[in-house]
């Protein structure tokens, strides 16, 4: 064990979301239970790239009082990867929900397992 | 400011536990919405208040409203389904 | 052809054959007679076996619904599994596995977290060379003030394109998945009216509280989307924000005053113009400042005063697309979500 498990509580922390979302997407049959513990999944990982960024007393990445050094700001490279990230996780988001209403419409049922095996039933 | 951040993380963790845990829909998706909340908090405490105001549109806003919607068709086709078993 | 043995009728091989062919084996020598018998009664037994056969396909015919029918229950079996015992216990192995499954991956990554670099130690590897040049020359070679916006719609604006094309897709993906056909084939338009009687089930009639409200609150939202937008390069904000923004106010105007207002201004066409006239014109400026060499030193563009709102050359019209995109596909969403149209 490395001794850093207490400074880095953030990660720590961005890690067990992860976690938590992870066992949400396995343990639910409910469609929208599942679609919500991926979108925990997305946020934790934004979660541990912006905290890779932050720099102890930086300023955000925005001119202040003029300084141009890179000590005075926090690194500007995860926050632009997040921002996008943030965007297209919506965009997937509501492609799923999308599928799920059209897999509603067919099978009347959120459930997984019926909806597999009511698929079964119609290839007979 | 440390014990903040510490409260403000344990309950990022205790939403993420309830919406495993909870069995009314509607809750899962307001816990859900909270929990976004609490991120762009966060995300400002971390110094990038763009991904803060991203997140309260974005994660605490438009997704949250399309969850509602979801749920709110699929209840009308339930009653559909209802009417025509009655 | 070999030669046959006379008395081939009596012979052993001649029994193993019968066997072999599951006849009547005996030692009569006289069979032959028996067989001819046995064969004019076959003769007489055809015409019953013709009856038999039409009896027989009708047999079968009721078997196979037998079975299907058998099968059929034997799902309706499945569909009550969940509630018997066997399943259950299955389904508890498999939730426990899950956790403990989960709880190992946790594990594995906290002891990665504990060997990472310090939180916030400004000698992080993360925080090299990159970082560096987009802090200390960027206010020079892009005009923006704000670093990140600098960042996303300068240096690497072309991966920003490419993000709001994942926009333009999904709105494209949902579209044809939610979409109710306004085509004059029979069925559809009963479809769509039926949809169109849903929404309005849940459609506020005339709701005096939320329509105020909705007028109070609906153009300082709207105004701060935009301020959000226009001043991407100055604060923090941007186009994916300010167009969240301005994409959330639309949607409160839609559920406050309904759809016939709301379609006086922006209608299905609205959208299609807006978000490919965006897209293109990103398209466009970006293809324009690789063809000036992919580094701005000549694009031509005047950066302006950094600081000034007319500056940083063509981060202010990009943001403007971006903005443009990501408040018609929020807006966009809802109304497919909610009548499957716009």
């Amino acid at each position: 064990m490395g001794g850093n498990l207490l400074t880095n509580f953030y990660e720590a922390v961005a890690v067990i979301l992860f976690g938590i979302g992870f066992t949400t997407l396995l343990l639910h049959r409910n469609m929208i239970k599942k679609i919500l513990g991926f979108n925990i999944m997305d946020t934790a990982i934004y979660l541990f790239l912006a905290v890779k960024g932050y720099i102890t007393g930086g300023m955000a990445p925005i001119l202040t009082n003029g300084v141009e050094e890179q000590a005075y700001y926090i690194n500007p490279v995860p926050s632009g990867l997040v921002l996008t990230g943030i965007v297209v996780s919506v965009s997937v988001t509501a492609l799923m929900l999308a599928l799920t209403i059209r897999l509603y419409r067919r099978y009347h049922t959120l459930d997984i397992d019926k909806m597999s095996m009511l698929a079964k039933k119609e290839d007979l | 400011m440390e014990v903040f951040e510490i409260i403000l993380l344990l309950f990022l963790i205790v939403c993420a536990i309830a919406v495993s845990f909870s069995k009314n829909l509607l809750t899962t998706i307001i816990i859900f919405m909270s929990y976004s909340l609490i991120m762009s908090i966060i995300w400002i405490l971390l110094k990038s208040p763009d991904l803060a105001i991203t997140e309260a549109a974005v994660g605490a806003g438009v997704t949250s409203v399309l969850f509602f919607v979801t749920l709110k068709k699929i209840r009308a086709m339930k009653e559909e389904d209802n009417d025509e078993q009655a | 052809m070999s030669k046959l043995n006379p008395n081939y009728e009596a012979s052993k091989w001649r029994k193993i054959e019968r066997f072999v062919n599951g006849e009547e084996i005996s030692d009569n020598p006289n069979l032959s007679k028996h067989e001819e018998e046995i064969r004019e009664a076959s003769q007489e037994d055809k015409e019953r076996n013709e009856q038999f056969e039409a009896t027989i396909t009708d047999l079968e015919d009721r078997i196979q619904k037998e079975r299907k029918r058998s099968i059929e229950a034997l799902y309706r079996k499945y569909e009550k599994w969940p509630q018997t015992k066997g399943i259950k216990i299955f389904t508890h192995i498999y939730r426990i596995l899950a956790v403990l499954f989960c709880v190992c991956i946790i594990s594995v990554l906290l002891m990665t977290v504990s060997y990472l670099p310090t939180f916030g130690d400004a000698s992080n590897p993360n925080n090299n060379e990159v970082p560096k040049r987009y802090i200390e020359k960027g206010i020079e070679e892009t005009g923006a003030i704000n670093f990140v916006a600098g960042m996303i719609l300068d240096y690497r604006a072309f991966d920003t394109l490419g993000e709001s094309h994942v926009l333009f897709i999904a709105a494209c993906c949902v579209l044809i998945l939610l979409r109710i056909d306004h085509s004059k084939n029979g069925k559809k338009p009963t479809e769509k009216a039926e949809a169109e009687e849903d929404d309005r089930k849940f459609e506020p009639k005339n709701d005096k509280i939320l329509q105020k409200i909705a007028s109070l609150l609906i153009p300082p939202i709207i105004i701060y989307g935009i301020y959000v937008v226009l001043n991407g390069h100055l604060s923090p904000g941007g186009g994916f924000s300010g167009g969240a923004i301005i994409g959330a106010g639309l949607i409160l105007y839609l559920n406050a005053f309904g759809y016939e207002k709301i379609e006086k201004f922006f209608t299905y066409k609205t959208y299609q113009r807006i978000t490919v006239g965006a897209l293109l014109f990103y398209a466009c400026a970006k293809s324009y400042s690789f063809y000036t060499g992919a580094n701005h030193l000549e694009s031509g563009i005047p950066k302006g005063i950094p600081g000034n709102i007319l500056s940083s050359g063509l981060i202010l019209p990009l943001n403007v697309a971006v903005g443009l995109v990501v408040a018609c596909t929020m807006y966009g969403f809802y109304t497919l979500f909610r009548k499957g149209g716009m």
